[in-house]
């Protein structure tokens, strides 16, 4: 497969990244959290990235990682929701990869704990890779000569030793690669550049520090920015849908839970679940469709936005903001009108456009000229 | 090594099992006290929701929607509790229109309410419409074998309540946060006398729950977390083997065992205490009080708010607390040490440390 040239030096860095040392991360990000029981290498990483675009792991061999999370598109698809096997529609939009190793729970309603846990549910979602079992995906990578070597190398493991943990480790492993940071604001606010930020931007960011009350969940620390506070809110997307029958839902969702219904695959199986938010994970009743805070890193480039895809626009997020979110009775108790002017939400906008990577900006350039063209554009540069 | 055979549904239902365990829902401890039957129930507790009106049928959002909130919430409890308990200070200035809007709110409540009058609602007329369309001013009710008492603890001394030229006067005098021309609540002797006759057929060795608005002994004066005669409501109270009072007024977590009794307050579904300078674009609609301390989190109005509900096992309480922008948390009645015991910050391991926030 072909890797984008930009991604292809990251990995070629990553090779720097020799024993427990590892390269400082970029501007504007913290270091990245590395679990001791799965420590990064290159070879795991490469390993990893093959395993992240391997079709063979679905039910009809169309669908990989990459699939979805398509690398030339900052790791999402530009859908509202995500379109798994035999194109099927989910319920919920595909969260970007990039940067995904700074949260501390994965999915929007934060159900697995970490990148590991996190990778073995598409396999055996019937909406996502569509597999029974992990059966298959340990059949190929057992028998496959390119694979047994490289799980022999990298785990020291033989081919029937192989498991799903290693599989899954291995793509964690790429997934930490997968940051980016060095954006305009970086530069700005990390770097001591004052000429990175337009006006518009710099005003922008006073804006998301202040009267936007922006910063309190999407987080800007003193010298590292995830803008993510990790944690879960309600701000009324898509509660609408859920509202007027919300008794029966949740009854029928804790009788289903009593019966051992998997969490996994009604959250993306029914449209309804899924707005229960974090509730369906915990069972609060306070968490009732709340979700997680995601980064606002490259949030241009990884349109559409919140947790249905509901949200077209940048402007279209200022605007739900600025009027207040949409009412319901869990909303979260810091989502209030803002009152913003038309010039500090032209301001804001501008700001979350700062926070793009050089190497996604490049891309979505690229993008822009045209279609296949542009991709391989990106690609070759 | 022999393959391990996962299916699908094996692995989901494993995680869906830690899942499961993890999600907590509404505890109910299954232990019978001394008796064949088991008497252990829940009831749910909202109080202070200081509704204010600003014009007509304007009412101020924030409040309204922190007792809104909180009625959905109980509303979604499984098992359902026996009953809910308003703590009091429903309205804000205890205007009819605000006591209106309060029960017009509280009816979409799917359990009964068990009302407790707080200061807020009863001196614009000195609790004239509260007891007629709410609820008597003090009076008890059994429930499972626990004898519960519901008392007016607001009250004061006359003198004080004849200096003013207007109700209005009077409730604002009374409503005024840090207020040094304010006057110390307490229960009075002809309550006392009323609480002596009630629990006279009372055996000792049944469980007392009393439910008041503010707390039953002496927290803090200035603030008027205080009854002066606590003392001698205590001395009725001293027979018995296992007396809880629940108590609002405060706006915060607050717990305490004097003697034979225990003290668990509730939150505010209003406003926290202390509280900040709330970070808005919109003028404050909190009242204004003379020091502002920080505490809760500025950006968040529902952050020290929250509302709760209580075991009754074996006729000791435990106090869930539904803390909307933090964790919940549990203070339990522990025999061990005789009182109540928050069940996870108590240990000093487990003690959060203070936080710098710049």
């Amino acid at each position: 497969m072909r890797l984008d040239r930009s991604l292809r030096i990251l990995l070629m860095a990553g090779t720097c990244w020799a024993g427990a040392a590892l390269a400082a991360p970029p501007l504007g990000l913290p270091p990245v959290p590395v679990p001791e029981g799965n420590p990064i290498t290159p070879e795991k990483v490469k390993l990893g990235e093959r395993l992240f675009h391997e079709k063979r792991f679905s039910a009809d061999g169309s669908v990989s990682c990459a699939t979805c999370h398509k690398p030339e598109l900052a790791f999402t698809d530009g859908l509202p929701v995500a379109e798994g096997i035999r194109k099927q529609k989910g319920t919920r939009n595909t969260p970007t990869v990039v940067n995904a190793a700074f949260y501390t729970s994965q999915f929007w309603d934060g159900r697995r704990p970490s990148l590991e846990e996190q990778a073995k549910d598409p396999f055996v979602n019937p909406i996502e890779h569509g597999l029974e079992s992990h059966g298959p995906i340990l059949e190929v990578v057992r028998t496959d000569p390119q694979y047994r070597a490289q799980f022999r190398r990298v785990f020291g493991v033989t081919p029937d030793e192989i498991t799903i943990d290693h599989v899954v480790q291995a793509i964690a492993a790429f997934e930490r690669t997968v940051i980016s940071g060095d954006s305009p604001f970086d530069r700005y606010l990390y770097g001591g550049d004052k000429t990175a930020l337009s006006e518009s931007a710099i005003r922008g960011l006073k804006v998301f520090r202040t009267k936007g009350r922006c910063v309190d969940c999407h987080k800007i620390e003193q010298t590292s920015a995830t803008f993510t506070d990790n944690d879960f809110h309600n701000l009324g997307v898509g509660f609408k849908r859920i509202a007027p029958r919300l008794h029966e839902i949740v009854a029928r969702f804790r009788e289903a839970r009593a019966r051992g219904a998997d969490l996994d695959e009604s959250v993306l199986t029914e449209a309804e679940v899924s707005e229960l938010g974090r509730f369906a994970v915990t069972g609060r009743i306070s968490d009732l469709g709340r979700f997680k805070t995601p980064t606002l890193r490259n949030v241009a480039v990884t349109a559409p936005y919140m947790h249905d895809g509901s949200l077209k626009t940048l402007e279209e997020v200022v605007e739900f903001y600025d009027k207040g979110g949409e009412a319901n009775d869990f909303l979260d108790g810091g989502i209030r009108p803002l009152k913003l002017t038309e010039q500090e939400k032209r301001d804001l906008v501008e700001f979350l456009r700062s926070l793009t990577s050089p190497r996604f900006a490049r891309a979505a350039r690229a993008q822009g000229a045209s279609g296949a063209d542009a991709v391989r554009t990106a690609q070759a540069r | 090594m022999s393959v391990e055979k996962i299916t699908r549904r094996s692995f989901l239902k494993r995680a869906g099992a830690v899942a499961a365990a993890a999600a907590a829902p509404v505890s109910l401890v299954e232990i019978a006290w001394g008796r064949s039957d088991a008497r252990n129930f829940t009831f749910a507790y909202i109080s202070d929701s200081h509704l204010t009106q600003i014009k007509g049928t304007k009412f101020v959002s924030n409040f309204d929607r922190g007792l809104k909130r909180a009625i959905a919430e109980v509303n979604f409890m499984s098992p359902k509790p026996d009953f809910v308990v308003f703590g009091g200070d429903l309205a804000q200035l205890g205007k009819r229109a605000e006591i209106d809007h309060g029960l017009e709110l509280m009816s979409a409540l799917r359990a009964p309410v068990k009302w407790v009058v707080g200061e807020h609602d009863f001196y614009l007329d000195m609790g004239e419409y509260w007891a007629e369309k709410v609820a008597p001013l003090h009076y008890s009710f059994d429930h499972k074998g626990v004898h519960f008492v519901v008392l007016n603890s607001i009250l004061t001394y006359e003198d004080w309540i004849r200096k003013w030229s207007t109700p209005e006067e009077r409730m604002l005098a009374m409503a005024r946060l840090d207020n040094p021309q304010g006057s110390p609540f307490m229960v009075g002797d002809a309550q006392i006398r009323w609480l002596r006759k009630d629990l006279a057929g009372v055996s000792s060795d049944t469980p007392v729950v009393v439910l008041s608005h503010s707390p039953l002994y002496k927290v803090f004066k200035p603030w008027n977390f205080w009854t002066d005669d606590a003392e001698k409501v205590q001395a009725e109270l001293k027979r018995f083997r296992k007396v809880t009072v629940i108590h609002g007024h405060v706006h915060q977590v607050l717990y305490n065992q004097i003697g034979n009794i225990s003290f668990y307050a509730m939150m505010s579904t209003a406003w926290p205490w202390p509280y900040p300078v709330s970070y808005v674009q919109v003028p404050n609609a909190v009242p204004k009080l003379t020091v502002f301390m920080n505490r809760a989190d500025p950006h968040s109005e529902r952050d020290g708010t929250g509302w709760g509900w209580l075991d009754l096992d074996s006729g000791r309480a435990a106090m869930h607390y539904e803390l909307w922008e933090n964790r919940p948390r549990t203070v339990r009645f522990d025999p061990k040490t005789g009182r109540p015991v928050d069940t996870v910050y108590q240990d000093p391991d487990k003690r959060i440390p203070p936080q710098m926030h710049y």
